[in-house]
């Protein structure tokens, strides 16, 4: 249960002599999106964080701004979280790496390209724009895509990103935000967070935001790591254009299996191709898998046969944060003054922004910008608060 | 005397003996330079040993190959960064 707020001696051994409206306990790209929010309200924020700013999946996502249709509440978010990214664009700083390079979903043959017509209708009803390649036309947008495939979905508007850059902007470039670094949180209090040291940070309210760790401060959260594996390469500029995903990801991403690999790849402004992705459940251990690595680039020289010959100059991991129903958790906890901004898995990146306007919407009693039921907590709580 | 081999430099033909590095047959050529870093600065081969990435040309069209850990073949195209 939680400590109340008894368990706090105020003045006592507190790292800073005020108090604050919200304390937001870490500091990837979702705690520092909601830490921007609320600061714009001129709310006092603390964030909290045990290593360094976006350390965590943040530095381990690609960085791909998309919109996505597995299911309504899905693509309002994206959808959304999209349309902010492209308001805050202007404001970014040029090592943020923003660039519209836009999205192709490859179809490998003609039931994948029934795929395609699927989903550009789907965007197309919902105001979102996108154009059908045929074969000869994905030929001439990708020319280092291998011959033979049908065709695929451009999406002209999806971006790319580098995202601890922007973590780092919106928290610092933030007045109003106070970051304590490298201060692990041993536990949420009912008004604040007692960190490792035994300090004691006091706030009205408090975020988790700590990605596939919520669950060891919040127990009981039915959030689970989902490892993934990044490569990236040494600058080949031109190699490809856009971010190329192959329209079997779904199938990947989806798959409840331990370990699943799909042809995901993304041009760096550098002229570096970053190279995705993989999905396995049930591994804690950050080391790289060389077996998942090989099938992962495997899978790449399907699509790009010319990858082969490029030079690798790092491979890193990190730990999506996975919910059983594929949605976030956005919003507060039943009779906690505590929030959850954490489940995004492998679209953390797109929808910190919209998770940022919906949360601190509802914690702020204003009305939300879209709405906020399918991703509140609630909806997976029932049992524990039974 | 080992045999001679002849390939292309930057569109120049050239003979080296047979088991010279690319890194060499460069400076044998009086290229020092043969690289250029993403802020555009030249390099060239530092350590020669295939750690410091310095001396890296394209090799048949293949970008980022270290020079000092390539071993010159008949007909080798190589361009440097100029």
């Amino acid at each position: 249960m939680w400590p109340s707020s008894e368990s706090i001696e105020p003045g006592h051994s507190l790292v800073m002599p005020s108090s604050f409206d919200i304390a937001i306990v870490g500091a990837g790209i979702v705690g520092a999106a909601c830490a921007a929010e609320f600061a714009r309200l001129d709310l006092r924020v603390a964030v909290v964080e045990r290593d360094i700013i976006g350390g965590g999946a943040t530095a381990a996502g690609m960085g791909h701004i998309v919109v996505m249709d597995d299911s309504e509440p899905q693509f309002a978010l994206t959808g959304y979280s999209r349309r902010l990214w492209q308001e805050l664009r202007p404001q970014l700083p040029d090592e943020a790496e923003y660039e519209t390079s836009g999205t192709i979903w490859v179809a490998a043959d003609d039931y994948e390209m029934r795929e395609v017509h699927r989903k550009h209708r789907y965007y197309a009803e919902r105001g979102v724009s996108t154009e059908v390649l045929d074969c000869r036309a994905l030929a001439e947008a990708e020319p280092s895509l291998r011959g033979g495939l049908a065709g695929g979905l451009y999406v002209p508007d999806d971006a790319v990103v580098y995202p601890p850059v922007v973590a780092r902007f919106l928290i610092q470039s933030t007045p109003g935000v106070k970051l304590f670094l490298g201060s692990p949180v041993r536990e949420i209090l009912h008004h604040g967070v007692r960190l490792e040291s035994g300090d004691s940070i006091l706030a009205d309210k408090v975020v988790n935001a700590t990605g596939d760790a919520a669950p060891s401060l919040t127990p009981g959260l039915k959030v689970m790591p989902r490892k993934g594996h990044l490569v990236i390469t040494d600058r080949y500029p031109g190699f490809i254009r856009h971010q190329l995903v192959e329209l079997g990801y779904l199938k990947s991403a989806h798959s409840d299996s331990n370990e699943s690999v799909a042809f995901n790849v993304q041009p760096r402004r550098t002229g570096q191709i970053l190279i995705g992705s993989s999905r396995q459940y049930g591994v804690s251990d950050k080391g790289i898998d060389r077996t998942i690595v090989r099938s992962m680039l495997k899978r790449a020289a399907q699509y790009l046969p010319g990858i082969g010959s490029l030079s690798a100059i790092r491979c890193w991991t990190g730990f999506r944060a996975s919910t059983p129903d594929k949605l976030p958790l956005i919003g507060p906890l039943p009779d906690q003054n505590l929030y959850l901004a954490t489940g995004h898995e492998g679209l953390g990146i797109t929808t910190s922004l919209a998770t940022a306007r919906l949360l601190v919407s509802h914690a702020t009693g204003r009305e939300t910008p879209i709405d906020i039921a399918p991703y509140l907590p609630a909806r997976m709580m029932e049992h524990q608060h039974a | 005397m080992p045999e001679s081999i002849r390939l292309i430099i930057n569109r120049e033909s050239v003979d080296v003996p047979e088991g010279t590095t690319l890194a060499a047959a460069l400076l044998r050529l009086g290229k020092a330079a043969v690289h250029r870093s993403p802020s555009g600065e030249l390099r060239g081969p530092v350590c020669g040993m295939g750690v410091c990435f310095e001396c890296r040309v394209a090799v048949n069209g293949r970008g980022h190959m270290r020079s000092c850990q390539t071993i010159c073949e008949p007909g080798m195209e190589v361009r440097t960064d100029e």
